[in-house]
């Protein structure tokens, strides 16, 4: 089974049922299996704060809600993630590829890369590094700690979860 | 017509449809006029009204959910209109109260006070039922008249805000009783 299937089947596992995505090249195999698959509902959006807003409205709705993205859509969202999510306290899966980080071979995804982890920890959302095929089934963990706390929480996926990181993502 | 007597108006309509309502003074005047369960007040994260009423519709789709948004609000979430556009749930209406300023601040311009105009901007992005109302005898029949279809509502009105009180709810009350309603 594919990395990307793989994942997929832990996400389907956890009950989530509304993805909401931003791209990234690193997530493009996982969304094309989403696409294939049709079984979530997927929607995508502009902007990962927008994402937040569609995924607490979803919730309150009965949804279990996550949302695709890359990290640097994390800045994006840092005010909706503490005066929407933590406020009324609503738990948000944000499933996220890690740029800027070991093998990012483009400049300008460093700065948000390199500060993605500590940045997580002052927001105080509890994180979850995917870094090899071996660490996914922690997605259901994770999942399972976020509808507990009602705490939104990040599943951090890492280049080499695909494997080396001389391959082409 | 001031955003007070058109949320009067919007109140007076009003059957079961959950409301999503913009954070601040939209927020308080709702709630001062008439609180009900299915209203849910934002406290923070302003612009999002729009993305939380979506979100809602897409998950009660047989519940008619009205959001209130505001000018100021809603030009901080433009991509909203796109993705509520393109998805079109039919049970969902996007209210606009188009005040030309940013009522909770203390009445600084948006630029829907200048050129900008968002009645254009949602047909750009794909809306296809648009109404805009410049009186307050419009509210009324446009409300009422509204079908399963994916609508959005221009209400244009004067800038100015009603003296009210805050709302006495913590956040997590707010949430509370509007999922207990919609999930009972």
């Amino acid at each position: 089974m594919s990395v990307d299937l793989k994942l997929y089947e832990a996400i389907k596992k956890t009950g989530i049922n509304l993805l909401l995505s931003v791209p990234c090249i690193m997530l493009k195999g996982l969304l094309e299996v989403i696409e294939e698959k049709k079984e979530i509902q997927h929607i995508a959006v502009t902007r990962e704060e927008e994402g937040v807003g569609i995924a607490a409205g979803a919730y309150l709705g009965g949804k279990l809600p996550a949302i695709l993205m890359q990290n640097s859509g994390l800045g994006n969202s840092i005010n909706a993630i503490k005066s929407l999510l933590e406020l009324y306290k609503i738990p948000v899966i944000f499933i996220m590829s890690h740029r800027g980080a070991e093998g990012e071979k483009i400049m300008a995804q460093m700065p948000m890369g390199q500060i993605t982890i500590d940045l997580l920890k002052l927001l105080t959302i509890e994180t979850y590094i995917l870094n090899s095929p071996g660490n996914i089934k922690n997605i259901i963990k994770a999942v399972d700690k976020a509808k507990k706390t009602k705490k939104p929480i990040a599943i951090i996926l890492k280049r080499t979860l695909w494997g080396s990181l001389n391959e082409k993502i | 017509m001031r955003r007070y007597e058109a949320l009067e108006e919007i109140t007076e309509i009003l059957t079961d449809e959950l409301v999503v309502c913009n954070l601040g003074d939209p927020s308080r005047e709702l709630y001062n006029i008439k609180d009900r369960l299915e209203n849910f007040y934002m406290m923070g994260s302003m612009g999002l009204s729009s993305s939380i009423a979506f979100g809602l519709a897409i998950s009660q789709p047989k519940r008619k959910v009205w959001c209130i948004d505001g000018d100021g609000s809603i030009l901080m979430n433009l991509g909203s209109l796109s993705t509520i556009a393109n998805n079109v749930p039919s049970n969902l209406t996007l209210i606009i109260v188009d005040n030309g300023s940013y009522g909770s601040t203390g009445d600084q311009l948006t630029y829907t006070h200048g050129k900008t105009k968002l009645e254009i901007i949602a047909q750009g992005a794909g809306f296809e039922s648009i109404s805009v109302i410049k009186n307050k005898s419009e509210i009324s029949p446009i409300l009422k008249n509204l079908g399963w279809r994916c609508h959005l509502v221009l209400i244009k009105t004067m800038p100015g805000s009603e003296k009210v009180e805050n709302i006495p709810l913590l956040p997590e009350d707010i949430k509370e009783r509007f999922m207990d309603l919609i999930l009972k």
